[in-house]
């Protein structure tokens, strides 16, 4: 048996390259986010102070509603026409399924990001810290935490019945230490950081991340079969 | 899809119903044992008294999902139907016993604290654990495949489980870096014995709930595969 | 519900299953290519217990169910292409089984607009990639011409002379008549009848 990586790309390959020609899904994505941040600027603002200072938090908010759409999506191509039994049926072993469907989510994940993000800096009036590289690693590793369970949690949602209110309403209480920890790290880097706090919400993110990515990779194949 | 030749067994009542009086009546006990012997709080008087539910079933919904863990971990170890039944009664029981916790504390905060609720750190974890097996309770009752159920659920407990001690260190940082005060978490030694005493009883409550759930949930299990075992025509129903 | 299916299919034998809807002909085939599990009972391929060793079996059926698991938004090519990075099969395999099913006019299109017979040819191209020891086959001249149908049995031809057997379910007997080496009816999930 091979190791399963060409496999995993594939899987991931093929997903990109069907969303790329649908891109209606992603535009429509991006274009939620984008307006989530919009929503939150009408409930903050339009005090630019309070703006600044609520920023992590809604932008933190718009990319998960907006991701959490993209999770549901990347099964429903292999429920559309029955091929999820033939990506069942072949040889290589489970994990090269979530591995692919994972890839191609923080693909799908990271583009968004780089839209939304940039945008809510702009309306949010959000002046860039020095520390920047920090925070795109604050961003980088919080999107993980995200798209790890996502894709984990979308395997069974989108095979359930009430699928849209399935998924959140599993996944969004798991991810509460992620959203918190990512909120508090990126509110630390963009205010100087006095407190020296930002370090210890990184660990908890990078543990996190690490702990959930071997747990599922672990549990999906009893949540892929059946 | 394909059903087991042989019908579930329903275990047998024994002395559960014994266990269970015994329960009832070291609760009664206990529960008389503090409100009578135990002096008023200084600063809360006798609201102090409301402990003696709120913190036993506190830990008691830790213990449920303890129980959910193991159980889940055990069928997707064994594939052996009995640990699904038995994770999803302990994961009810754990559900009532962290709501019950969450109104008390919520009860006892309005006189203590003058608001209905506060973002503490045990008190939110605590509802954060009660929304991830809220989750987990909605997921059974969305997956109707017996073996999906059972497998997605047990996989949806085990990394609920896990992240119980992640929840619970998150939310203690984001409030111990906002810097405001935390709940008092000293017990005065006087009230000690009683609260012993009471989490013994609510614990001997749970597992007699527990139980009873999942023979409740054993006989459902049983009619479903009558019902199938009926409708398919076939002579090998029981 | 299967109760009880006793069935064996050596190599070089192409046997049929017939049977009323509901009867767990699809059921069967299901366990057999590991998509299923049984919750009591075995079924072996090639010497692997399909639930202990469910991966190695996979590395030795083909199967093609009524759905033909494609992806509208690839062509026939991108299709047949990832099949074979998946099976881990060479990559001039791809345009050697579209040519065999006679699709290579139309391989770059997306198989959104395909007809459900074109579909059909796709995935039997899936199959060609494959060196099954079993063909599993539910209803596989569904949705085909005189063309299809011939295709199909080439298909089943070639895998039994290269030793491997085959197991269908049919509606009816015509088109596999020549085929067919045995025929059997499952009635409430039992094989009824053997001939």
């Amino acid at each position: 048996m091979t190791s399963g990586w060409p496999q995993a790309l594939a899987i991931a390959a093929k997903d990109l390259r069907i969303e790329r020609r649908s891109k209606a899904g992603f535009n429509s994505v991006v274009a939620l986010g984008i307006t989530i941040l919009v929503l939150f600027g009408f409930a903050l603002g339009p005090d630019a102070a309070a703006l600044r200072d609520a920023a992590p938090g809604a932008l933190w908010l718009a990319i998960l509603f907006a991701a959490v759409l993209a999770f549901n999506r990347s099964y429903q191509v292999e429920l559309d026409a029955g091929a999820l039994d033939a990506l069942l049926l072949y040889p290589a072993p489970r994990w090269t399924i979530y591995a692919g469907k994972l890839l191609a989510n923080l693909a799908f994940v990271g583009l968004l990001i780089a839209i939304v993000v940039p945008v809510g800096i702009v309306l949010f009036q959000v002046t860039i810290p020095p520390r920047w590289p920090l925070l795109l690693l604050v961003v980088a590793l919080g999107a993980f935490g995200i798209v790890t369970l996502g894709t984990f949690y979308a395997a069974m949602a989108s095979r359930s019945r009430a699928r849209e209110v399935l998924l959140p309403l599993l996944l969004f209480p798991m991810l509460i230490p992620v959203i918190l920890a990512s909120m508090e790290a990126s509110k630390a880097l963009l205010t100087a950081d006095l407190m020296r706090a930002a370090g210890a919400w990184i660990r908890l993110l990078v543990g996190f991340d690490l702990v959930f990515l071997v747990a599922t990779f672990l549990a999906f194949d009893h949540v892929i079969e059946g | 899809m394909t059903a087991p030749t042989a019908a579930p067994s329903i275990p047998a009542t024994g002395r559960w119903p014994w266990f269970g009086a015994f329960a009832l009546l070291s609760l009664i006990g206990a529960q008389a044992l503090g409100l009578l012997t135990s002096p008023a709080d200084r600063d809360m008087g006798h609201l102090q008294k409301i402990m003696y539910v709120h913190v036993p079933a506190a830990w008691m919904t830790f213990v449920a999902f303890f129980v959910v863990l193991v159980a889940s971990l055990r069928y997707l170890m064994t594939r052996e139907e009995r640990h699904d039944l038995l994770a999803a009664s302990a994961a009810e029981v754990g559900a009532v016993l962290n709501g019950l916790t969450l109104a008390l504390g919520m009860i006892w905060g309005r006189p203590t604290w003058g608001v209905w609720w506060t973002w503490d750190a045990r008190l939110t974890s605590t509802l954060v654990l009660f929304l991830i097996f809220v989750g987990y309770l909605a997921l059974r009752g969305f997956v109707d495949e017996r073996d999906r159920r059972a497998q997605w659920s047990a996989a949806v407990g085990i990394l609920g489980a896990i992240n119980v001690p992640i929840v619970y260190m998150s939310v203690k940082w984001w409030r111990t870096l906002h810097q405001l005060q935390s709940s008092p978490s000293t017990v005065d030694p006087v009230y000690v014995l009683s609260l012993r005493a009471n989490a013994f009883a609510v614990l001997f409550v749970t597992i007699y709930f527990i139980r009873r759930r999942y023979e409740a949930a054993c006989i459902a299990r049983v009619a479903e595969w009558r019902r199938e075992a009926f409708a398919l025509g076939g002579t090998s129903g029981q | 519900m299967l109760r009880g299916v006793d069935l064996t299919v050596h190599a070089g034998e192409v046997v049929a299953l017939f049977g009323d809807n509901g009867a767990g002909k699809s059921t069967l085939l299901r366990v057999c290519a590991t998509l299923l599990r049984s919750h009591a009972g075995s079924a072996t391929v090639a010497g692997f217990d399909v639930q202990a060793d469910a991966d190695a079996v996979r590395t030795q059926v083909a199967f093609l169910g009524h759905d033909t698991g494609l992806y509208d938004d690839l062509t026939a090519r991108e299709n047949i292409a990832f099949a074979a990075t998946m099976l881990g099969a060479p990559h001039p395999a791809v345009a050697e089984s579209l040519e065999r099913v006679g699709l290579m006019r139309v391989a770059d299109e997306r198989v959104r607009g395909f007809s459900a017979g074109m579909r059909r040819r796709v995935a039997l191209a899936r199959v060609l990639l494959q060196r099954p020891r079993l063909l599993l086959l539910d209803e596989p001249y569904a949705n085909l011409d005189a063309q299809g149908v011939a295709l199909v049995n080439t298909v089943i031809r070639d895998a039994l002379d290269a030793g491997s057997a085959a197991l269908l379910v049919l509606h009816e007997v015509a088109p596999a008549a020549e085929l067919l080496t045995r025929r059997a009816r499952l009635v409430d999930g039992r094989i009824a009848e053997a001939a």
